[in-house]
Formats: structure tokens, sequence, C-alpha cells
């Protein structure tokens, strides 16, 4: 299947084929790919496209999956309402 | 790795990007950069995003004027595709006369420096930000020319365009030393290996500091966590970033759709990057009072980078006067990102010797010396 035709993130529409052309500028880290393609910053947080991004960088780094640092994960776990916690926050006080 | 360079510029965010871009653009292409992770995995990637005119000092203003001019012709002057740059205002909201009278002053200063800032009333900020809650507005300022744009894509432009005029750069490098000897720099000691050099550029935005200890330079400035967080991205519905010193917010809609939003409080000085339910709490009331529709979206993450406060807020771009060959760039108290351009460029004349295109009086580190500064910039969030 043509790589510009598999979506990697859903979220941010990154194409394995934009992934390629990352690497090839050599930006080989998760944290690098976040910043420059937005890949695994939507509203998944990388829940979906995570373990993907990271067996593309241990294939073509050729190193083992356990030795490339997945992304630094950042709360909030999942997307809450900012008025959500407004006015929890105002219950509490 | 080389093991001998003539500059050794330290941090890989915007400033220490700028300066390297800047040095080969002039012909000096024997600078390495070294960079403790990634780029921007500092202060530059952890800001927010914003780019402003509006202050309240002469220098402020003058360095973030020129610098605007630089990123409206980034992307040609770079040779970079797209940095998401957009000009639709800073409007910036004050709570009582007391704030109107600084923004009045801080208008006519702003004014007589070419920035197009001018005051407007809550129902003319209204106009421009149809969402904004005016209760507990009392005036405003806008001026169209600040906007947004994209920290991790700014510095990317500014390293690729440095990277082809020769320059090097070394990510996962961490300082550990610097070498001085008879008050003049002899080269740095890195986790990865030394390099010999005569001059060394401190551009570590938040632990610059701790670099100039390790060359025996002490620098008037403490860092402080800011926390910001980012929502889901959703369709435009609103154009200029929106800020108040009084009810401590800043919040803009990038043009990728998300809003992004900090505020600050008073913590203790230090390094750490954490984020807390508090900031959490106190944002999330602050902006769905100020901007309420915003309330209804969906925070996705949030995080912390460090503010690198300088006594009189305004950056710090000098050589040191007791060791040769070291250069400052540091202090810019929340706003390095913004002024970026003219770091580079400022820092690149002081290095090679050049006429500098400002007066740099105000920006050397000897400014402090002796004094007790109690006048400085206001207009931080």
């Amino acid at each position: 299947m043509d790589p510009k035709n598999i979506i990697i993130c859903r979220c941010s529409d990154v194409t394995l084929a934009d992934i390629y052309e990352l690497f090839d500028e050599g930006y080989t880290s998760f944290e690098e790919l976040k910043r420059i393609a937005r890949v695994g910053m939507g509203p998944c947080q990388a829940n979906t496209c995570g373990k993907m991004v990271q067996w593309e960088i241990s294939k073509y780094l050729k190193k083992p999956l356990e030795e490339v640092p997945f992304h630094n994960m950042r709360p909030l776990t999942l997307g809450v309402k900012l008025r959500a916690i407004k006015e929890a926050a105002e219950d509490e006080e | 790795m080389k093991n001998k360079a003539k500059i050794v510029i330290i941090g890989g965010g915007i400033s220490g990007a700028a300066i390297a871009y800047n040095l080969a653009e002039k012909g000096e292409k024997d600078v390495v950069v070294l960079e403790r992770h990634y780029l921007t995995s500092g202060a530059t990637g952890r800001c927010g995003a914003g780019v402003r005119q509006q202050w309240g000092t002469k220098m402020n203003c003058m360095i973030a004027k020129k610098s605007i001019e630089f990123f409206e012709k980034a992307e040609e002057i770079l040779d970079y595709d797209d940095v998401e740059f957009k000009q639709e205002g800073y409007l910036i909201v004050g709570s009582d006369e007391e704030e109107d009278e600084l923004f009045e002053k801080n208008v006519k200063l702003q004014q007589s420096l070419g920035i197009p800032a001018k005051k407007l009333t809550p129902e003319e900020a209204k106009k421009i930000v149809p969402h904004l809650n005016t209760d507990g507005v009392y005036s405003a300022t806008f001026c169209k020319t600040d906007g947004h744009l994209n920290p991790f894509l700014m510095t990317d432009a500014y390293y690729k365009a440095a990277k082809r005029r020769g320059v090097t750069f070394y990510t996962e490098t961490e300082v550990k030393d610097i070498l001085v000897e008879n008050g003049k720099i002899k080269g740095v000691e890195t986790n990865k290996g030394s390099i010999e050099c005569e001059i060394v550029v401190n551009a570590a935005g938040g632990h610059a500091k701790e670099i100039g200890d390790m060359a025996g330079v002490d620098i008037p400035v403490f860092s402080q966590n800011r926390e910001i967080l980012v929502t889901e991205p959703i369709e435009r519905m609103q154009d200029p970033m929106v800020i108040s010193f009084s009810k401590n917010i800043y919040c803009q809609q990038t043009p990728h759709g998300a809003f992004i939003m900090g505020r600050g409080d008073d913590r203790e000085a230090g390094l750490s990057v954490e984020s807390t339910w508090k900031f959490l709490d106190e944002m999330a009331k602050t902006v769905t009072n100020l901007l309420p529709p915003v309330g209804e979206l969906r925070v996705i993450r949030q995080w912390g980078g460090l503010y690198n406060m300088s006594p009189d807020r305004q950056p710090i771009l000098s050589e040191a006067d007791d060791v040769k060959g070291f250069y400052i760039a540091c202090g810019f108290s929340g706003h390095g990102f913004m002024f970026g351009p003219m770091t580079g460029v400022l820092m690149s004349e002081l290095i090679l010797g050049e006429e500098p295109s400002m007066p740099m009086e105000e920006l050397a580190l000897s400014r402090f010396e002796g004094k007790d500064i109690d006048a400085y910039e206001t207009n931080v969030v």
C-alpha cells in the first residue's frame, strides 16, 4: 500500500509518507516528530498513533522497540471541558 | 563530535538558533550549537506562541517591533515553507482606572516608536472579539500587527538556514563545564566530549544562571515555572490573542484551531516544569469568565515552562566583563521567543564587533551593578 494513503495520526492527519520524509530530514525521535508534524498532539494524545510511530522509528533506526523512547505523556488523560473543571473547582470551595 | 570550534552556542531554542544563523549569514561559520535534549525542548517550545509589540519599556518595544518586521519576511529570508505567522492582533483588556492610566502611558510610548497600538473602549473591544465578556473590563488596547507564530517551525526555519550555511548542531548533548583560563574562555565539556573554543554564548534560557555559574559569571536572573494548556481544535472563532495583566490570562486560537492559554502565579524560583491541578482550576475559572464560549472546549494537554526573569524584565544581551569570550543572551522574562530575531542580530553584532543596530547599554549585564532595580517592565503575564 502507498505510504501516502496510510494515515498514522488521525487527529493531525499525518501519513506514513510524511513520517518517512521527516526521518530522512533527520527527525528520528518521537518528540521531534511531534513538534514538526503535530503527530500525537491531537485530541487522542497519541493513544491511537503512539505505538505505530514508535514502531516506525524502531524500524527506521534498526533499533529494538524497547530502546526507542515513547513520547512524553502529559496530563490530562482524557479531554475535559474547561467549564466542567471550573464548576468542579467552585463546588469544592 | 568536533573537538574544536571558534564559537560554541549553548541552547537550541529560538535564541541559539537565531544567533547561529546570523553569525553564519555574516560569514562566521565555525559555530557549534549544543542542545541538552532536542531543539525547542526548553522555553521556546513551551511558550504561548504569541508575538507582540505592546510593551511598557522602550527597549522591549524596539526589540519587539524589529522582531515582528523580521517575522513578516521570515519565510522568504530563511527559505522556509510556512512558520504559521498570522497578524490578527493582541487585545489587552484592563480592569480599572489605574490600569487604564498604564494603558494610556504604554500606547503613547508604543506610538512614539511607530507601533500601531491604540486604546479601545470595552464596546470597541467587543467588536474585535464578540464573545468577550466586558463585565469588569474598564478599557483595552489593541495592536493589529501583533499575532501568532509557531515556535517549533520558526526555530526549525532558523536551524535549517544555519545548517545550510555551515553551522553544526549537536542535540542530546549537555554542557557539564566551561573552561576558563586567565579570564578567557578556553572550551566546554559535555557529556559527549570536550570542545576547544574562544567564544561561548549562553543562550540556555531557563538554565542560563547555571551556565553562567560554570564560567564563574554571576547573572542576576532566576527561573520560574509558568503553566499553560491547549484545547481540542475547533473552527475559527477568535482572531486576536486576548490578554490581561490584572485578570492574569493570555488566550489565543492558533491557526490550527486549538486554543492555547496560560497565566502566572507567585511561585518559588526553581527549575521544575511540573503541571499542577491548581493551575488547571484557576485557568478554567479565568477563561470561562472572560471568554465564556471557550469554556465549552476540552483541555487535551497541559505543561509548564521556564520564564527566566531579569531584575528589570528586559533581556540581558551582553559580553561578560570578567570573562573574555563569554557572551550572554538570557533574562527574557517570558518573551524570548518573540524577541528571537533581534537576539540573533544583536548578539552576532556584539560577537563580531560590529556597530549595534540599537543602543545596547540598557541590555548590558553591567546595568545591574551596584543598583537596586525598582523600575521594571510590568506588561508580563
